[in-house]
Parts: structure tokens; C-alpha cells; sequence
């Protein structure tokens, strides 16, 4: 009986600890999207569930000001970034992985140690680059200046990725007198659909979400990317912020990377873990 | 026959040496150059609005000090500067207070998913929402939670009786730190227990049913066999974490705006570097927090290593 009494008190404790992890990680955007779909007084009223449907806060963020822009600017950045990491990171990672050279080991050190980079220590001189090079205020700057946390983050994936990869793949491909770039393309990209799709997603959430670069580089309303418009919205005076139609861009952002984390799910953990536990 | 090898690795190498040039020439231009340009201008009285027109000063930005000829001696530089040792005060406070409660609960959390339950996958689902969410994004969010007068903490927290008048907590230097601390905990503890699972899992399962056989305390189980266990999965998310939180910049920013309790060392460079015009002033203070995680980085890599070697004993 005793022992029966353990386990009851057990599993209610499980699930006790269960349903107060969900409720910690959902509530917060859960209340963001009760705010935004609030307005006038009503905002200024504490509820726990929906009480009012109005998308006017959505109707008016879209509508009104820079942020479509920003929006594409965003995805425009954001893609750029990933699309010229992933052509450097390809080929680099294969050279890392798969071939055997003097200071490999010195030199995938170098590419974890950049990842680790504080940005704020290149801030300076990036900002004389892109000033120099007359790409101030412009996406280029950003897509440059995204590539510093991108391009090591995905060559470390990759390279992880290809090193677990048997050997035997390549020794027909090498038998047959193929090259290296054709082994790259015809042996190894078929194989690597998965890890490219993984590492890509990732290395667009982190420059989808960039805020210091984006607020340094960029200056006018319209060149500004998403994190950057909604940490600046404000209202006609410095008392009044606008919480219903910052609520309304926040949900906006942020829907379709939960949808794309959640179908990704078990891919995004695997990339993760290749790119922190097993380094 | 062996030269035919030979040189079909050679092959190989030359084309591995192109395969590698374009992304090492990239992040010359990115990270190396951009970083000797910085610790440069460091040394240099370059301003915003005369970018190259800086000449070398030396340590002047760091520490310098001339003697007056009533005899009075006068610092300067960052190094004697109160306002950049109360950043550097408020990251290491912000870095060690954070991740330790990541740890911690990303374990608790990683435990639990570890466990057999129904609705396993909903949990899984639910912990990846916090991390999905943009940072800028949960500090709005939580900017307004967390609102003095319409925000949903304090309404909650009046109706439990905790606290008997709404507080301030994003204004209020006392609170503002521990505003920006639970964000970035409910930020950031699924990555850790993400992370935590993935060693969890590598834990053969005839391990914790041998323990369970000899009737051995759980917790004792938990200490002595699980962590040991997990301890490299464990040390590696903790350098990641710890490098994260001394570079925090954003969610400082954007929540708790020009608040001195909270203002950490990127806040204060990039403060000086751009909005004061104090460009080179700013450089030296992003130099010395480059240093700091260079040394961090050394020094945890040192100290992790004799610790793995002590246990083989």
C-alpha cells in the first residue's frame, strides 16, 4: 500500500512538474497574442483568456509605417546570408572533413574560436569597413557583417556532419577517377540534404534575430530589419508605447518560426547538439 | 603504384587548399581585420565624425595620468572609469547568476524528458517555443508582463498576496537586474535542456536499472552515476552559455533602456563607440571585453581538462 501511495504521489508529481513547464513556456506569447487582439481601454485590462477579436492592431502594423519593409528586408538578409554561408561552408567543410592536411586541427580551432566572438569586439572596425566600402545603411551591410557568426556556425555543423560519414562513399567515387569537386557535388550534396536543411534553418533564425549589427548598420526607417523596428516602435510621446501594435508585430515575427522550429523539431535538436556537445 | 597514390593525395590536397581559400579570405574580412582595426583604434583618438584622421595616444584610453602643477594627480582612461567597472560588475553578476539557474533548471527540465510520460512530445514542443521566439521579440513581451501599471506579474502577484504594491520592475534599479535575468532564464533554459537531453540520452538505461535493483537512493543515483556521466555534454553547453551571457547586448537594450543597474559591457561600448562619440574611447572597452572572454575561454579549457584528468584517478 505504502509503495502504491509512492508512485501515485510520484506520477502527480511528474505531471505537476509538466504542466508547470508548459505553462512557463507558452504563456508569455500566449498573453502576446490576447494583447494583440485588443484595443483602446481594454488593453489596459488584465486577462487571462480572449476576450475581445479585433485585428485592428494587425490591420494597422501592416498597414501604416516601414514594417512590410522591414519584413522583407528580414527574409531578404536573412536568406542572402545563409545561401553565400552555405556555398563557402560546403566546399570548406568538405576540405576539413574528409582530407587530411597540416594545421586541420589548428585551423577548425581558429573557425569555433570565431564563432565565439563577442561581436561588439569587431564592431568598431566593421563599422569603418562598411562605412569605407559605401555600403552604410544598406542590406549588404548586414549580410556582410551576419557572415561572422554564420559561416563558422555552419562550417563546424557541416564539418561534423561529414566527418561521420564512411569512407567507403567516396572510394568508388575516387577508383573511378572522379575529382574533388565532382565527389563534393555527386557523392556528397545528395547525402547532405538533411544537414544543409538543418543548418540553414538555424543559421537563419540567428540572422533573422540579429539586433546589435542591424541597429549599428542601418539607420533609416526603411532599410531596418524586423528585430530592429520592434525594438524601436514607439508612440506619438515617450508615455504613450504602443503595446497592442507591438504585441501584433511580435506575433507576426514570430508565428512562422515556431511553425518551422516545431516541424523541424527533431532536426533542429540534432543540429544543436552537433554544433555544441560534440564539438 | 605508390607514387600514383601519392600523388592523387596531393591532388587532393592543392584542391582541398581552394575549397578552403574563399571562406578563410571571408573571414579575414569579417572577423580578423575588423578586430586588428578595433584593438587599433583603441590606441588612437579616432572620433565618429573623423574616422581617419586618428592619431596613436598610446594607453590613453585604457589609463593615463598627469600631474598637476598645484601636485594634484589626475586619472584617466576606462581602466579608472566607475561606470565601465560597474558594467563589467553587472555582466560577471548577470553571466554567473544566469547560467547557473540555466543549468540548473535546464537539468530539471532535461530530467523530466527523460522520463517515460504521456504527452512526452507536447513538453518537448512546448520548451522549443521560448527559444523560437526572437530575443527583441520576449523583451517586448516581457516589457509588457512585466508593465508597473497593466502588467500581468504584478496583477497575479497582488492576487496571491505576495506583494502589496505594484512594482516597477523593468524602472526600479533594484529590480531591473532581476527583470533582465528572468527573461533570459526563460529564454534560454530549453537550449540548456536540450542539450542536458542529448547527454541524458547517451546514459545507457541498464545503468539506472542495476541502481534501482540495489535500492539506491535516486538522488544518490542522480549524483553519482547520471552527472558524472553527462559532465563533458554539461561543461561544453556551459562554456557556450557563459561566452552568450558576457556578450549580452540586446535584451539589456531593449528592456531596461539606459538603466546604470543593468548596463552591460557591450551596452557601454557600443554606447561611447556611437551615440557618445567616443569612438576609440569605446573600441578600448570592446577591446578589454574581447580579453576577458579570450581568457575566460583559456582559462575554463585549462581548468576542464585538469579536472577530467583528475577523475580518471
Amino acid at each position: 500500500m505504502n509503495a502504491f501511495a509512492m508512485s501515485i504521489l510520484k506520477t502527480v508529481g511528474l505531471y505537476l512538474l509538466v504542466a508547470i513547464i508548459i505553462v512557463v513556456s507558452v504563456f508569455p506569447f500566449y498573453y502576446a497574442i490576447i494583447t494583440s487582439l485588443k484595443t483602446g481601454t481594454a488593453l489596459f485590462e488584465v486577462d487571462y483568456w480572449i476576450t475581445s477579436f479585433n485585428f485592428q492592431n494587425y490591420w494597422d502594423v501592416l498597414q501604416s509605417g516601414e514594417f512590410p519593409r522591414n519584413i522583407l528586408n528580414s527574409i531578404f538578409i536573412s536568406a542572402v546570408t545563409v545561401a553565400l554561408s552555405l556555398l563557402l561552408a560546403v566546399t570548406a567543410s568538405f576540405a576539413l572533413a574528409r582530407v587530411r592536411f597540416r594545421g586541420r586541427a589548428l585551423l577548425l580551432m581558429t573557425i569555433l574560436a570565431v564563432s565565439m566572438f563577442p561581436q561588439i569586439a569587431v564592431l568598431a572596425g566593421l563599422f569603418e569597413l562598411i562605412r569605407y566600402i559605401g555600403l552604410y545603411n544598406t542590406p549588404w551591410a548586414l549580410i556582410l557583417s551576419y557572415t561572422i557568426f554564420t559561416l563558422p556556425f555552419t562550417v563546424w555543423v557541416l564539418t561534423t556532419f561529414m566527418r561521420d560519414l564512411p569512407i567507403e562513399i567516396e572510394e568508388a567515387a575516387i577508383v573511378d577517377g572522379a575529382t574533388p569537386w565532382q565527389i563534393i557535388s555527386k557523392v556528397f550534396m545528395p547525402l547532405m540534404w538533411p544537414a544543409l536543411v538543418t543548418t540553414g534553418l538555424l543559421a537563419f533564425i540567428g540572422a533573422w534575430n540579429e539586433f546589435l549589427f542591424a541597429l549599428t548598420f542601418t539607420v533609416s526607417n526603411s532599410e531596418r530589419t524586423v528585430p530592429v523596428a520592434i525594438g524601436l516602435l514607439s508612440g506619438a510621446s515617450a508615455y504613450e508605447t504602443p503595446w497592442g501594435i507591438i504585441m501584433a508585430a511580435s506575433v507576426i515575427v514570430t508565428i512562422p518560426l515556431i511553425i518551422l522550429v516545431l516541424i523541424f523539431q527533431r532536426k533542429i535538436v540534432a543540429g544543436l547538439t552537433a554544433g555544441g556537445v560534440k564539438g | 603504384m605508390k607514387s600514383a597514390y601519392s600523388e592523387l593525395e596531393a591532388q587532393r590536397i592543392r584542391a582541398a587548399m581552394w575549397f578552403l581559400l574563399p571562406m578563410i579570405a571571408a573571414l579575414m574580412l569579417v572577423a580578423a581585420y575588423p578586430l586588428l582595426r578595433s584593438i587599433y583604434f583603441s590606441f588612437t583618438d579616432t572620433s565618429l565624425s573623423n574616422l581617419y584622421g586618428g592619431q596613436w595616444v598610446g594607453f590613453e584610453n585604457y589609463f593615463s595620468w598627469k600631474t598637476l602643477p598645484s601636485g594634484r594627480t589626475i586619472f584617466k582612461g576606462t581602466l579608472v572609469d566607475p561606470a565601465w567597472w560597474n558594467a563589467v560588475w553587472n555582466t560577471i553578476r548577470f553571466a554567473v547568476v544566469s547560467v547557473f539557474f540555466e543549468t540548473v533548471f535546464g537539468l530539471m527540465v532535461a530530467l523530466v524528458l527523460n522520463a517515460n510520460f504521456y504527452g512526452r512530445g507536447i513538453v518537448r514542443a512546448a520548451i522549443l517555443i521560448p527559444w523560437a521566439i526572437p530575443t527583441i521579440v520576449s523583451a517586448k513581451l516581457w516589457a509588457w508582463m512585466l508593465n508597473d501599471q497593466f502588467g500581468i506579474i504584478n496583477d497575479i502577484l497582488l492576487n496571491l498576496g505576495i506583494i502589496s504594491q505594484k512594482i516597477a520592475w523593468t524602472a526600479n534599479p533594484d529590480t531591473s537586474m532581476f527583470a533582465v535575468l528572468i527573461v533570459d532564464i526563460w529564454k534560454t533554459t530549453p537550449f540548456m535542456a536540450l542539450l542536458c537531453l542529448a547527454g541524458l540520452q547517451m546514459v545507457p538505461r541498464d545503468m539506472y536499472e542495476a541502481a534501482k535493483i540495489d535500492g539506491i537512493n535516486p538522488i544518490k543515483v542522480f549524483f553519482k552515476v547520471t552527472l558524472p556521466l553527462i559532465r563533458p555534454a554539461l561543461m561544453v553547453a556551459i562554456i557556450f552559455r557563459t561566452l552568450d551571457a558576457l556578450r549580452i547586448f540586446d535584451l539589456v537594450y531593449v528592456l531596461t533602456p539606459n538603466s546604470s543597474s543593468t548596463k552591460t559591457m557591450s551596452v557601454i561600448s557600443r554606447e561611447n563607440l556611437i551615440e557618445f562619440d567616443k569612438f576609440a574611447y569605446g573600441s578600448a572597452q570592446s577591446t578589454l571585453l574581447f580579453l576577458m572572454i579570450a581568457l575566460f575561454v583559456i582559462l575554463y579549457i585549462w581548468l576542464g581538462k585538469l579536472n577530467l584528468s583528475g577523475d580518471k584517478q
